[in-house]
């Protein structure tokens, strides 16, 4: 089981969260025009990585945040965690 | 009975308190500290199973976890558990056990014809054997393998007893009571580090309570105990006896199986039966130790031949001798000391070792003591069927490839000892990398992946000095980092004798013209021949050797058979062990009861249940209730002697005619606040809620991005900034992620918050044509007319001194109202309704009615919104704006959502107006075309109409616009049903929506 360094809570282990999938996925902005391929892309495509991975994560039965994790999709290996609104240097 | 085997003095075992035991029906006694195995051993009872595949007798192996044989089933306090070993379960008063898989009995068992037809049950016989005609394997092939493979047999009544689940955190977690465990940990602590030490024994201090060590001037088990004393005393220790480590999992997380009440007669009153330990530790020190492994001979698997290190166990700590005449059989000076042992009970042991000449400190104890040595000696052969009489032994030139003369000598015991193999499973699981070590034949952890260290036997070190030293030191400085404590502990001085390097021996070869069976794997039945089958056969891979041959598959994990096995095929491949790589370790280590696992999640543990502040006047009320996810819900109120059908047929339809009440707190409910509120529902929801006033609720679907229908629900504008969401019951939780993730991450720049607040409210809906005039008396100071609470209205009331939610909306299709009080006032809101409803012939009623209601209204819930659904699917595209975005809306224009044909909700009608239509089935043009008959859409929710009085579905048809008057056929195979059936419209009672408004 994961132990995760929750940005606002500290380290709680993995069955208090929720997985929220890749984090680099930016939603088109709204009453824009969006080609089909560039649609597709957000909703569907997303690559299976191995290795290193910015994933987002709910802390679901803890502080209901958002939160953003720098993960290795191989070994498990949490780099760092971020909030919401952090930005990934 | 007498215990013919136990010595006078000598044992750890309390020969004060003798302890009466059955096994097989017959009774014997032990003494208090026995394992059943030890116990049984005492009484000279060594057949105790038959094997696996060719049911030859089973006596014992080992004294520990290692054991391959020694499996039965426990009998305690009425209940019954498969697959316990005899060498670990303690003795109680009363304890029942029986031999497995034999039949009629262990003495003569049937299936030992086996042994007979063996040329018939090669390695991989399953795969060619069973594999024709195809016809027999259901009612032949598969019954008769149930039958003969298998150990015990698991009980299939309840379990009544109880396991906990706990969770724990510690700066050091040590797994293994050994010299190097009791060191680190003594260090550790001394340092101020919180410590876990785990023992799997009942006795701490592993190899300390049978080896003749000494140990800052005091017997090595005399240390062990004063080590154990003290840490006893530290509130920064928990040391745990028979608490297995059994898995090492992600991020340091190890778990531990403690046995708490395995060795007492019956589980204490709030005990529970085991206990199992998620330990988060800092740092894990590996002190498991090492096994010893086996010599391959012929017979070997014959009861009384088994590990010189288990025997040597049975002496020292149990006081009992595992023959009178005892053979020992080493490639290394451990089967020395063993020998040493028996001589020094007044045994004459003789001592075949494979090595030329050898010469160390125990070793020449051996010969001071006058024990009969046999250099260049090996056991061919193991001879007697229920239990060792003699053995066949010869002597072996030096490249081990030839055989001297065949001589028989009389013994009634072979303890053999190969050497030792270190216990890396806890640090194979965590990642490590393990490595061969050339001077051990074994594999040793290497570089360490998560914050683990092995230490001493487990880490391939056999000196007691060097294992002592490494692991003050390591106990020590691992602390000194977490506590910055640094206490210098002295490190005592030990005394133990050298011992020589062991022979790179591992196997007997064959004596000519003789095909003695020698077993690798015992608890599996896989000798030599099968490995080398599967290896002729083209098998390479250790991990497809394992899987042909089962080799190392049983509940031991190979413990003593996985290296035997690396060995042979490097052999045969002539290759390195190395290159030849081990098969992976997974966790459990040793078999975990699924009790144990599941913990207290059982039955209706399983999940919480959630009841609504009403629910002890549902169940007053003879209410039968059903699980609405984690809800229990009324599903109808019984009446006299009523059925499912008849109850909810009455409920609705006082529902079309007079007035209703149906509990509906299950529904979520989020409370919405903030300036951009109005904005935020404008972009999940598909309609428009910019100008939806104060006072006002709408009905709203939101969509997933994929432009699916993810839930629906009314929202209400209770004051400027302020609105109130209901989700339906099922997907309650998934709306608040979903909100909290747009808030969060998409459109962090509106300011609003959402909370739940499903709990707080307690909701009743109100419906049917009298319902304004219940709400009247309900609520005598409030306006509640058409035009003062119009559809879809909201006002807040008064009712008798308690503050009330008042939403004029309808999910029945009647005139209709919802009514929300804080939940403590759910109950007294109930009664109230109830009561002053009493005039208006009101009835409650529940889930099944509720549906009836919906479904003939043709109102959309969970079984049409099923994951699958777009809003013009379910005939809500007129809530979708055309004009705003909004979440999903890019993905409705995809061409399969635009289709002409696209799939719609129909209503469905029987032909006969009588047979009900089975949910789930599928609609097809024709009921005799060939199979696969094409699906042109499916029967998504069925009830009787009483309106219509006659069965009426809804479904999810394709084309479903253009299919009303349409015949088709709803068919159901599971039902085995084909009805005619006539397509409708989904709105079948008031298609203009008149009653809501009325």
């Amino acid at each position: 089981m994961l132990y995760i360094n929750c940005p606002h809570c500290g380290m709680r282990s993995q069955n208090e969260f929720s997985y929220g999938g890749d984090a680099s996925v930016k939603r088109p902005e709204l009453n824009k025009e969006v080609s089909d391929q560039e649609w597709d892309n957000f909703v569907y495509n997303r690559k299976s990585l191995r290795g290193k991975h910015l994933e987002l994560w709910q802390h679901i039965s803890g502080c209901r945040q958002w939160i953003k994790i720098e993960r290795d999709t191989a070994t498990h290996e949490i780099f760092r965690t971020f909030k919401a609104d952090e930005e990934v240097a | 009975m007498t215990q013919a085997f136990r010595i006078e003095n000598g044992g750890l075992i309390n020969k004060d308190k003798k302890l009466s035991f059955k096994f097989n029906g017959k009774t014997y006694f032990g003494y208090e500290g026995d394992t059943l195995a030890s116990a049984l051993l005492a009484n000279g009872v060594h057949l105790v199973g038959r094997s696996f595949k060719y049911h030859r007798p089973r006596g014992f192996f080992g004294a520990g976890v290692d054991e391959p044989y020694a499996v039965v089933q426990l009998y305690r306090n009425g209940e019954t558990e498969p697959n316990i070993k005899a060498t670990e379960q303690e003795l109680f008063e009363g304890l029942e056990a029986k031999s497995v898989n034999c039949w009629p009995s262990v003495n003569f068992d049937i299936g030992a014809i086996n042994n007979f037809l063996k040329i018939f049950l090669p390695a991989g016989f399953y795969y060619k054997t069973f594999m024709w005609p195809k016809s027999f394997w259901y009612r032949i092939y598969e019954p008769f393998i149930r039958k003969a493979a298998g150990l015990g047999v698991a009980s299939t009544k309840h379990d009544n007893e109880r396991y906990e689940h706990k969770y724990e955190y510690c700066d050091l977690l040590i797994a293994g009571s050994g010299p190097s465990g009791l060191a680190s940990a003594y260090a550790a602590a001394k340092n101020g580090a919180k410590v876990i030490l785990a023992e799997d024994k009942p006795r701490f201090g592993g190899s300390l309570l049978t080896s003749d060590v000494n140990i800052g001037n005091q017997s090595g088990k005399d240390w062990a105990e004063g080590i154990i004393a003290e840490l006893k005393t530290m509130p920064n220790v928990v040391v745990k006896n028979r608490s297995q480590i059994f898995g090492y999992y992600d991020h340091n997380m190890l778990v531990m199986s403690e046995k708490v009440s395995d060795h007492l007669p019956s589980t204490k009153k709030y005990h529970p039966n085991k206990r199992l330990w998620y330990i988060r530790a800092k740092e894990v020190l590996i002190s498991s130790g090492s096994i010893e492994r086996p010599i391959v001979f012929g017979n070997n698997d014959t009861p009384g031949v088994m590990l010189s290190s288990a025997a040597k166990e049975y002496l020292k700590v149990y006081g009992v001798l595992v023959g009178r005449k005892p053979l020992v059989f080493t490639n290394n000076d451990s089967g020395y000391e063993t020998a040493i042992e028996f001589k020094k009970h007044g045994v004459d042991p003789v001592v075949l070792d494979s090595r030329k000449n050898a010469e160390s400190e125990i070793i020449d104890e051996a010969k001071n003591l006058g024990i009969n040595i046999k250099n260049s000696h090996v056991v061919v052969a193991a001879q007697g069927y229920k239990k060792v009489k003699s053995a066949d032994i010869a002597s072996i030139s030096e490249d081990k490839k030839q055989l001297g003369k065949i001589e028989n000598i009389q013994c009634d015991c072979i303890c053999v000892s190969g050497f030792w193999t270190p216990t890396i499973h806890l640090a194979s699981q965590s990642g490590n990398k393990t490595k061969y070590k050339e001077e051990i034949d074994a594999f040793v952890p290497g570089q360490s992946k998560q914050n683990e260290i092995t230490l001493g036997a487990a880490n391939g070190v056999f000196s007691l000095n060097e294992t002592l030293k490494t692991s003050f030191k390591a106990g020590s400085e691992l602390s000194k980092k977490i506590t910055e404590n640094d206490n210098e502990i002295a490190i005592p001085n030990v005394v133990e004798k050298k011992s020589s390097q062991h022979d790179k021996f591992w196997c007997v070869p064959l004596p000519e013209g003789k095909n003695y069976k020698r077993f690798l794997d015992f608890q599996n039945d896989v000798a030599v021949s099968d490995v080398e089958i599967a290896l002729r056969e083209g098998y390479r891979s250790i991990e497809h050797v394992k899987r042909y041959t089962t080799l190392g598959m049983a509940t031991d994990q190979g413990k003593t058979s996985n290296l035997n096995g690396l060995q042979l095929v490097s052999e045969i491949e002539n290759k390195v062990v190395p290159s030849v790589g081990h098969t992976t370790f997974r966790p459990p280590y040793t078999p975990v009861s699924i009790g144990a696992i599941v913990g207290r999640e059982v039955g209706k543990h399983s999940k919480p249940t959630r009841k609504s502040p009403m629910h002890e006047w549902h169940k007053k009320n003879k209410a039968v209730f059903v699980d609405a996810g984690v809800w229990l819900r009324p599903r109808y109120y019984k009446k006299g002697n009523e059925n499912l059908f008849e109850a909810s047929k009455r409920e609705a339809k006082n529902v079309r005619t007079n007035v209703g009440v149906c509990d509906v707190t299950t529904l979520g409910k989020i409370d919405v606040k903030g300036p951009d509120a109005a904005e935020l529902l404008n972009r999940v929801y598909t309609n428009a809620w910019l100008k939806l006033p104060v006072g006002k609720a709408r009905y709203g679907v939101m969509l997933r991005e994929d432009g699916i229908v993810m839930d629906d629900g009314t929202t209400t504008r209770i004051s400027e900034n302020h609105y109130h969401m209901t989700t339906t019951t099922a997907q309650a939780a998934n709306v608040l992620s979903h909100l909290e993730y747009y808030l969060q991450l998409v459109w962090p720049e509106l300011n609003v918050n959402v909370v739940s607040t499903t709990e707080q409210w307690a909701g009743a809906a109100i419906a049917g044509p009298k319902s304004r005039d219940l709400l009247q008396k309900l609520f005598p100071n409030s306006d509640v007319s058409n035009e003062g609470l119009p559809f879809m209205g909201y006002t807040e009331g008064d009712l008798f001194g308690v503050k009330a939610r008042i939403f004029r909306i309808s999910f029945s299709g009647e005139l209709a109202y919802e009514v929300n009080v804080e939940s403590d006032y759910g109950n007294f809101m109930w009664e109230k309704i109830i009561e002053i409803g009493e005039e208006f012939n009101i009835q409650p009623y529940g889930t099944e009615a509720l549906s009836t209601l919906r479904i003939e209204m043709g109102h959309v819930a969970g079984s049409e919104l099923d994951g699958r659904t777009i809003p013009y699917d379910n005939a809500l595209e007129g809530l979708v704006s055309k004009k705003k975005d909004f979440i999903g809306k890019r993905s409705l224009q995809r061409s399969a959502f635009t289709a002409e044909n696209r799939q719609r909700i129909v209503g469905v009608v029987p032909l006969d107006k009588q047979t009900s239509i089975p949910e789930g089935s599928h609609l097809v043009k024709d009921d005799k075309a060939k199979l696969p008959n094409p699906k042109l859409g499916h029967v998504s929710a069925s009830c009787w109409s009483v309106e219509h009085d006659n069965p009426f579905s809804l479904a999810i048809l394709k084309d479903g616009k253009n299919m009303i008057g349409q015949k088709l056929f709803a068919m159901s195979p599971l039902k085995n049903k084909v009805i005619p059936v006539e397509i409708v419209s989904s709105h079948y009672v008031d298609p203009k929506g008149e009653r809501v408004r009325s």
